[in-house]
């Protein structure tokens, strides 16, 4: 043995990475040594400065790669290229603003965060740790723990790195989806299910990995892309582990028919952490999907496009049409996401450059105003007045809103808006931009499927603006007799199906909590807060309309970036 | 200063005007209607200079073309800001502006005791802005944002006191009226760009003219054209508005349904006299139609017990001669200009005189609650008289100058068919007769005769009662509403200063404008436009033709004072004739529309509206319905169960697998 040889490792290009996962070790140590009192601030202080050092660090390598082209580090498991720096960006923005929310509290110090997430719901522990106004700064080194595997996600260059990628994004996300401070029942039972089927769409992507390492002998994108050029014997492995590898990765993107977790864990999850996973998540796993499709199976588009064509239909139309029927704001907006995850598939089908910058500025635009949008679920509350406030899950607890509170209506109807593709509005111009990628790729049918997705899905999007500033707000004050309080036993499982109309509708509602007869009754209020989440809204809401209004220099900038390194 | 800033000026003042009181609203009300008045001055100041520099030319010198930049460029089509100030346009500029001023200055006065008299005078002043722009215009399309402007001008001011419903409603049926024939000048438009490729005057003409365009086209245009005309100049069988358009206040009536927006369509088929030109079968339908609508106001004037409708039905009479001599081609054009000029100063001072008659008798307009007003309003009964003389022709004044001349241009044969000429010629001479009847009608009911506005109401009523089974509803309820205005023991006064000069000058030029044109050369000065047209000879000589004319003017007036003023007016309207019933109903137009128009549409809309709910609005709430439903069946796949989620999740990898090796083998 000629001893040990250190390998060459440009640390420059990961910094975004290492600044990120360090700060994660950090605040580990946070909760061991800092004081109980101190350790919020610092948590929220250091998790703020590394997003922000993630942010430079991408900045400065911006100017390398857009002369270069892009570098392979660490002998090329990680692709330091145009379309990674700017999904790293994306997502390095979009968990900035998302933490805003995560860190903001009430005037009386409640955050969206449980006390003490381990306690049994309903239990002595629980009342004890509420009273003793314990915190549960946890949160936040998961947040750049799972930020640091979505940093790594979409810049993998080989299978290996990916599926560790994956599991450091997702594992965090499992423990954060259980946190809630509200409904803990809902939040819990979201949380395993995340675990149990994000675990099976694990071992998916496994096995779609050892096939295609049993076919090319390396898990190196390259390499397989390669061995792609010759035929072989071997090509149903190629095809069979291309697909499964897809399969993991749309499950994350949250594409049909792989979407059953993502109203489910929306709706349990904390607010804030809704808007981190489906806004960080989906940037993350639509990079990773696009390096796959553009870098690996390029010589598989006749095989694998059916594939893609019909997961993208799918998803569109049926996503859409469920969410026309829903009455939850959370679940309404996951299924607005799962149909998202098909416009954004017409913008990967388009197999060219246009394709490529076309959904890295939907991602963008698709991002902010998702991040927005839970912004200002996360304020609007019902219930009684000095009683428990609980998130106005149910859209009629909406009703009248733009009366109360002209500001947040205006702005959650931006947001509305930008996801239904209205003109001026980011969102419409990353529907064009996808849309008009696919027609000169050739995929005008799947366009004109958008097309016309996009215009049923308005319908949804736009009742609750009408709901927000057309419907008189049932402002009864609610009779002490139909207030209820309700035992767990009786709480339902989130689900579709249970989520109905009525009674039913809040019975989903967790430890506690004070529950209508008729849910309309309630009273919905906006939070006063700390203001964090006010200036995630207001970026969100000028970012939106300035991706609207004035996209010219984002779109050079992805424009510019749209080449993958092979 | 340069003529280009002149020629635009002449549009920007009124314009400006208008808008400044229009903006800054009751902040003007004490000195905004001499505002206006001075703008229309200044108007007629411009138009004179430039007039003047016009005259101070040589004849083939006198079409000036004022480009003020590009208007916009559409593809392959580009239209400039232009305005051409020639020897037509600037008569028009002048007969507006002029008359225009003077109806100003008896506004003041007439509409004192208004309270939205500066509105008024806005409105009045953005008449005179769309109006002149329409003369001024260089294109069709220009000329067609003045057509709109004088649409809306009148639409407003026939509305103007729309608390009133039944105005409102005239100011409507105006509108619609007018939007019919604006339908014809777009599409027009349309057929001139498809063969000239342009709507500039310059273009079309000459496409027109040097034989680019077939006459197929030609035709298809001058009847788009006449149907514009038609819908602006209320002729048949369009002309239903302008009766009703008499819901104006009388100044409105004089300058708007009189002198000048009326006119517009004849101004349009003489502007597009290359157009007609070329295609003789458009030019015999304009013919046509002038014959027909100058019986038709003929016929229709002669029932009107209406002071202000009789004027009205008299003026689609007059304007029918204009049209009928526009339709005769280069020998008609100018004598259509020359009528139209000298109907201009008679019959707004006509309509100022019957303001003046209204002033006196409380707003009352109902003829035959007049009579023996000669003895109090001196000035008016001398003004009122002179148009009167002037409408009829009677040598030396205005009317017979003109008139005459289209009278005899009627009997000249055209292309050597000499029925026309007889046929045309006839109904001139037959319409002169009748005009004669009726404006002496009216204006021995009104001033001669006696007086009839101090029958005590019960005897009127009684009166009515008696003829009530034998009449019309229409002319019941005119009557009904006439003797509801009347008081006994009227004192009738003469109008105010203000309102006197205006007539006054209007007389002036009722007798003296037909002799003075006539002898400069009118006809002459016209010619750059119109065309010099070689002399012919009518199938009748002219001093014969004269005399006829003279005979059935005198038989028309001593007719009528046979019976109003020798045998007495009754102060209940009689039965009368089917024929005088029918007139008096403006023979059936509105049940006539009604019937041909109205009916059909409804019909249409509503059939529309049903196949719209059941249709569309079934087809669109069924896809709501079929998205909704499938969606409440797709959320029972979400049953919150983790094991149909992963079952899920498998079935879809087994497919999406299962397809890739389908395809594979």
């Amino acid at each position: 043995m000629n001893g040990f040889t250190a390998p060459e490792v440009a640390w420059g290009a990961l910094s975004p990475v290492l600044v990120v996962l360090g700060a994660a070790v950090v605040g580990v140590l946070v909760e061991a040594f800092v004081p109980a009192r101190a350790r919020r601030l610092v948590q929220v202080v250091l998790a703020l400065l590394a997003l922000l050092g993630a942010l430079v660090a991408v900045g400065l390598l911006w100017g390398g790669v857009e002369r270069t082209g892009g570098t392979a580090v660490l002998g090329g498991s990680l692709v330091v290229d145009g379309p990674a720096l700017v999904c790293q960006a994306v997502v390095a923005v979009l968990a900035l603003l998302s933490l805003l929310v995560l860190a903001d509290r009430t005037r009386a110090g409640q955050g969206a965060i449980a006390p003490s997430v381990a306690t049994v719901p309903g239990s002595e522990a629980e009342r004890l740790a509420r009273e003793k106004g314990l915190q549960q700064t946890e949160v936040y080194p998961l947040v750049l723990f799972a930020t640091g595997g979505m940093l790594v996600f979409p810049a993998a260059g080989d299978l290996l790195t990916l599926f560790v990628a994956l599991e450091v994004l997702s594992l965090p996300l499992y423990l954060l989806s259980g946190t809630a401070r509200e409904r803990r029942l809902l939040s819990q039972e979201a949380s395993l299910k995340y675990f149990l089927l994000g675990a099976f769409a694990s071992a998916v992507l496994l096995f779609g990995v050892a096939l295609l390492y049993g076919y090319s002998g390396s898990l190196r994108y390259a390499d397989i892309a390669a061995a792609t050029a010759t035929p072989s014997p071997l090509d149903g492995l190629l095809v069979l582990g291309s697909v499964l590898v897809l399969v993991g990765l749309l499950f994350k993107v949250g594409a049909m028919p792989f979407h059953s977790w993502t109203p489910d864990v929306y709706q349990g999850a904390p607010t804030p952490v809704t808007a981190f996973m489906a806004a960080c998540t989906k940037v993350a796993a639509v990079g990773a999907l696009l390096r796959f499709v553009y870098v690996v199976v390029p010589g598989l588009q006749w095989d694998l496009a059916p594939v893609l064509w019909g997961v993208a239909i799918v998803t569109m139309v049926a996503a859409t049409v469920v969410a026309m029927v829903q009455t939850d704001v959370k679940r309404m907006l996951g299924y607005s996401s799962v149909a998202h995850a098909g416009f954004l598939l017409t913008g990967v089908v388009a197999l060219d450059e246009r394709g490529v910058s076309g959904t890295l500025f939907y991602l963008l635009a698709y991002g902010v105003a998702t991040v927005g949008a839970f912004a200002v679920v996360s304020l609007v509350r019902q219930g009684r007045s000095g009683g428990a406030q609980l998130e106005a899950a149910d859209l009629s607890a909406w009703d009248g809103l733009a009366r109360r509170s002209p500001v947040l209506a205006l702005a959650f109807s931006v947001f509305l808006l930008s996801f239904a593709g209205i003109p001026l509005t980011g969102g419409f111009l990353g529907k064009f931009s996808v849309f008009s990628a696919a027609v000169d790729g050739g995929a005008w049918p799947l366009a004109l499927v958008g097309v016309l997705a996009s215009a049923a899905a308005a319908y949804f999007y736009v009742r609750v603006i009408v709901r927000m500033y057309f419907t008189p707000p049932a402002d009864e004050a609610l009779p002490a007799d139909e207030v209820l309080l309700v035992d767990d036993a009786t709480a339902g499982s989130p689900s579709d199906a249970a989520t109905g109309t009525g009674a039913t509708a809040l019975g989903t509602a967790g430890t506690g909590t004070l529950v209508a007869a008729r849910p309309a009754a309630t009273r919905t209020a906006v939070a006063t807060s700390q203001g964090l989440t006010a200036v995630t809204v207001v970026v969100c809401l000028i970012g939106t309309v300035l991706l609207g209004v004035l996209p010219q220099p984002v779109l050079d900038l992805v424009g510019s970036a749209a080449v993958f390194l092979p | 200063m340069s003529l280009d800033l002149l020629a635009a000026l002449l549009v920007a003042v009124p314009l400006a005007s208008a808008a400044v009181l229009l903006v800054l609203g009751r902040a003007t009300d004490r000195w905004g209607h001499w505002l206006g008045v001075l703008a229309s001055a200044a108007s007629f100041v411009i138009g004179a200079v430039l007039a003047l520099e016009l005259l101070g030319r040589d004849a083939e010198a006198r079409v000036l073309d004022v480009t003020l930049g590009r208007w916009f460029d559409a593809g392959q089509l580009a239209v400039d800001l232009g305005l051409r100030v020639d020897p037509l346009s600037i008569t028009f500029v002048l007969l507006v502006t002029f008359v225009g001023t003077l109806i100003h200055v008896y506004s003041v006065a007439y509409m004192e005791h208004d309270a939205s008299r500066r509105r008024f005078f806005a409105y009045l002043n953005l008449f005179v802005a769309a109006m002149l722009l329409l003369v001024l215009a260089d294109s069709y399309l220009l000329l067609f944002v003045g057509w709109e402007g004088v649409g809306l001008a009148s639409y407003l001011l026939i509305g103007f006191w729309n608390h009133n419903t039944a105005y409102a409603v005239a100011g409507k049926k105006a509108f619609v009226a007018n939007r019919v024939g604006d339908i014809g000048l777009i599409v027009a438009m349309g057929l001139m760009l498809a063969a000239t490729g342009s709507v500039g005057f310059t273009q079309v003409h000459a496409a027109a003219a040097g034989g680019a365009v077939s006459e197929g086209w030609l035709t298809a245009i001058g009847l788009m054209l006449l149907l514009a005309a038609c819908g602006k100049s209320a002729q048949v069988p369009l002309q239903s508005w302008l009766g009703d358009a008499m819901a104006g206040p009388t100044p409105v009536s004089a300058l708007i349904h009189a002198a000048t927006m009326v006119t517009a369509g004849v101004y349009l088929v003489v502007r597009s006299a290359p157009v007609f030109d070329g295609a003789p079968t458009a030019q015999l339908v304009v013919v046509v139609v002038g014959a027909v609508t100058l019986v038709y106001g003929a016929v229709v004037g002669c029932a009107k017990d209406d002071l202000k409708k009789a004027l009205a039905a008299s003026t689609m009479s007059q304007i029918g001669y204009m049209m009928l001599a526009a339709g005769l081609g280069p020998v008609g054009y100018a004598y259509a200009i020359f009528h139209l000029v000298t109907h201009g100063f008679f019959k707004a001072g006509l309509f100022l005189g019957a303001g003046s008659v209204m002033h006196a008798m409380a707003d009352s307009v109902d003829m035959r609650r007049f009579g023996g007003l000669a003895r109090y309003l001196k000035v008016t009964v001398v003004t009122f008289g002179l148009g009167w003389l002037a409408i009829l022709g009677v040598p030396p004044f205005a009317g017979f100058f003109s008139k005459d001349k289209i009278i005899e241009a009627a009997f000249v044969p055209v292309d050597g068919q000499p029925w026309r000429a007889w046929v045309f010629g006839a109904v001139t001479l037959l319409g002169a007769g009748v005009t004669a009847f009726y404006m002496s009608r009216l204006f021995f009911m009104t001033f001669f005769g006696r007086p009839r506005w101090d029958v005590p109401e019960e005897e009127a009523r009684a009166a009515t009662a008696r003829a009530a089974g034998a009449r019309t509803a229409g002319a019941n309820a005119s009557g009904a509403h006439a003797s509801g205005a009347h008081a006994a023991g009227h004192h009738p006064h003469e109008a105010p200063a203000l309102m006197r000069w205006p007539m006054i000058v209007l007389a002036a030029g009722s007798v003296a404008l037909g002799l003075v044109l006539a002898t400069t050369g009118f006809t002459t000065w016209l010619e750059p436009v119109t065309g010099h047209a070689e002399h012919e000879e009518p199938v009748l000589s002219v001093p014969v033709i004269t005399t006829l004319t003279l005979l059935a003017v005198g038989a028309g007036l001593v007719l009528a004072y046979l019976r109003y003023v020798r045998d007495e007016v009754p102060v209940a309207a009689p039965a009368g004739s089917p024929l005088t019933r029918a007139a008096r109903a403006d023979l059936y137009q509105d049940a006539v529309n009604d019937a041909v128009l109205v009916g059909p549409g409804r019909a249409l809309t509503g059939g529309l509206v049903v196949a719209d709910r059941t249709a569309v609005d079934g087809a669109a709430v069924g896809v709501g319905r079929l998205a909704v439903g499938s969606g409440a069946l797709a959320r029972r796949v979400q049953t919150g169960l983790v094991r149909s989620y992963a079952a899920t999740t498998l079935l879809g990898v087994v497919v999406l697998a299962g397809v890739v090796l389908a395809l594979q083998a």
